[in-house]
């Protein structure tokens, strides 16, 4: 019975492509845009999450995402150093600052301080350079698709004069980084350096970055340093889920693409609904044969289970490998840098799809089962 | 001779905008093991209602069906096809053959739906099909056949898993007229030789003198119960 289910089913070449062809198209346009979307809400956060080192962040409590800096006072550095539980304590400046080129161009960046001992917060990935060579005064490092964007068709090299605020900055290490969301290019200088250059404020300390003693718990760790110097302190999923959070409250970007990738989902719903139901009903009078020849309803139901199951199972495949290649191929494009396709978003496809499936068959299926098998004593 | 099918005072009714249709009103007759019965009427008179019914796809509004001393009109549905499935044959008008299967897996569909094993269903139903001069034929998809050897194929589907009633509805309808003579005398066969009963549903008079018994319908009764030869006087039928 499965040989005939399955002979049915690709026995019409053209039929069988086309099933294939929707459940494929509707798995590659809900995966690509869900992770598209997923990435770059993650991007809000790139930041936090590529200072691995440290486990809590600590800040000022009227920050309310990433891209928000409330300076604190640098006492602030020291107070956090004395909680108990506290194995280190770091500063970490972040903030937007203007570059002026040598031809006199101008170009906004994200300047970004570290620690000038630790280098906590530094981009993890040289492209050319070392990252050791910020601890220099006067020393920057640029990141590999910020330097294209400013020097376009420019060969990477060292030894680039800037302007910061009339300092002169030099660059002498280009990494590579997981792009951000504001896509400025980004400036690593030591939290020194980076204190020299940006526009003076009387309070200068965006950020604390904490590690925590072995076995300290990171919530009790988080209260204390809250309790004792009143900053707020939050776990580096905690901060970065609250960036990721506050843009997708705050700004109309989540809107348009919950659009778009709501937009994708109905059409893939209805791509993959509509070329089952009617491959069902395409066939209803073969069903209608059968039932009179003696086929039961549940043998048709397993028959249609089978086909439904092939057709998701490889429609699925060739959606999801189809977005893994478009992922692959766009990798070293600046947009869509670092973007993957997460398990998630394809655990979620696979359920959308054989959920959508298995309604298709079950309104299909009503029709076969209410079938009248006299329908074939009809001409 | 010993009957396949005893019904008894069936009538069927159809709803129809709010009222009730009376498609076959109170009728009564038998079909006979080793005849060709001939159901004969105009368009409309009810034939397709009383074929459906005696193969237990429709029920009845009333009366009664025994197939092979079994009360079909007593049984749920579920039963039904499973009776369906082992003592009646059909052969459609139009086939009905799967266009993806050969004219072997087409003929073997009722032994597949017993659960019989492919290899088994599929021995029999080539040797079926090679009885009926289908030789080379076997493994061919249907849209490969000629009408004909298509209607070939439903009659080896029919005969598969060897069932006592086979009913046919209009089996030449879409046959040129020499075809047409073929597939009846093999239908033929099959009731004389096999000792089955066949009931064929008809329009074409060309063929009336393959059967062995002829019930006339009009208007959802049975008007006629005839031989073969007093119907063709009667209808003047050379």
């Amino acid at each position: 019975m499965n040989k005939i289910a399955l002979k049915i089913l690709m026995g019409d070449k053209a039929k069988y492509l086309g099933l294939i062809f929707g459940v494929s198209f509707a798995s590659l346009l809900m995966a690509q845009q869900v992770s598209i979307f997923v990435n770059l809400m993650a991007r809000t956060a790139s930041v936090i999450f590529s200072v691995s080192e440290a486990d809590i962040w600590v800040m000022d409590t009227r920050v309310r995402y990433i891209e928000e800096v409330e300076p604190m006072r640098d006492m602030e550095l020291y107070n956090v150093r004395s909680v108990e539980g506290v194995k280190w304590a770091v500063p970490f400046h972040k903030g937007l600052s203007t570059i002026r080129m040598q031809d006199g161009l101008t170009q906004q960046v994200q300047l970004i301080g570290v620690d000038d001992v630790s280098l906590v917060g530094i981009c993890p990935e040289m492209v050319l350079g070392d990252e050791r060579a910020i601890r220099k005064p006067q020393t920057a490092m640029i990141d590999k698709n910020g330097y294209v964007f400013t020097w376009p068709g420019q060969p990477l090299e060292l030894g680039r004069e800037v302007e910061i605020n009339d300092h002169r900055v030099i660059i002498n290490a280009i990494c590579s980084i997981t792009p951000n969301f504001i896509t400025f290019p980004t400036m690593y200088v030591s939290y020194n350096t980076a204190l020299e250059v940006a526009p003076p404020t009387r309070k200068k300390l965006p950020f604390i970055l904490v590690k925590a003693q072995e076995g300290q718990n990171l919530q009790r760790l988080k209260k204390r340093i809250t309790d004792q110097t009143g900053l707020q302190a939050l776990t580096q999923n905690e901060f970065a889920w609250r960036s990721i959070n506050y843009v997708l409250q705050r700004t109309g970007i989540p809107i348009n693409f919950t659009i778009t990738i709501t937009l994708g989902v109905i059409i893939g719903i209805a791509i993959t609904t509509q070329t089952f139901y009617m491959f069902i009903m395409e066939n209803l009078k073969q069903f209608g044969a059968m039932k009179a020849i003696g086929f039961t309803n549940m043998q048709l139901l397993r028959m249609v289970l089978l086909q439904a199951s092939i057709v998701g199972l490889t429609g699925y495949c060739i959606g999801i490998g189809l977005t893994a290649l478009f992922f692959e191929v766009t990798k070293d494009a600046p947009a869509l840098q670092g973007f993957i396709l997460p398990w998630q978003v394809m655990v979620g496809v696979f359920c959308t799809i054989f959920l959508v499936i298995l309604l298709s068959i079950v309104f299909s299926l009503r029709k076969v089962f209410k079938l009248d098998p006299a329908i074939v004593f009809k001409g | 001779m010993q009957q396949a099918v005893i019904f008894s005072n069936i009538s069927k009714d159809f709803p129809l905008d709010g009222r009730k249709i009376r498609v076959l009103d109170n009728i009564s007759s038998d079909i006979r093991l080793g005849e060709m019965t001939m159901l004969v009427g105009p368009s409309g008179c009810g034939k397709t209602t009383l074929i459906s019914i005696l193969s237990g796809i429709l029920s009845t509004t009333e009366g009664r069906v025994d197939i092979m001393g079994a009360a079909l009109t007593d049984m749920p549905d579920t039963k039904k096809v499973l009776f369906r499935r082992k003592n009646i044959g059909f052969i459609f008008q139009q086939y009905n053959l799967l266009p993806a299967l050969s004219a072997a897996e087409n003929a073997a569909i009722p032994l597949t739906a017993a659960g019989v094993s492919n290899k088994k269903a599929l021995a029999r139903a080539r040797a079926l099909l090679e009885g009926m001069g289908m030789e080379g034929q076997t493994e061919k998809l249907p849209r490969q056949l000629s009408g004909g050897q298509q209607q070939r194929v439903a009659i080896a589907r029919s005969l598969v898993h060897n069932p006592k009633l086979i009913i046919c509805d209009e089996p030449t309808a879409a046959l040129d007229a020499k075809t047409g003579l073929q597939v009846m005398q093999i239908l033929r066969d099959i009731a004389n030789e096999k000792n089955r009963a066949v009931l064929v549903v008809t329009h074409d008079n060309r063929i009336f003198h393959f059967g062995d018994r002829i019930l006339e319908m009009s208007d959802g009764r049975i008007t006629g119960d005839y031989t073969t030869e007093d119907f063709l006087k009667k209808e003047h039928i050379e």
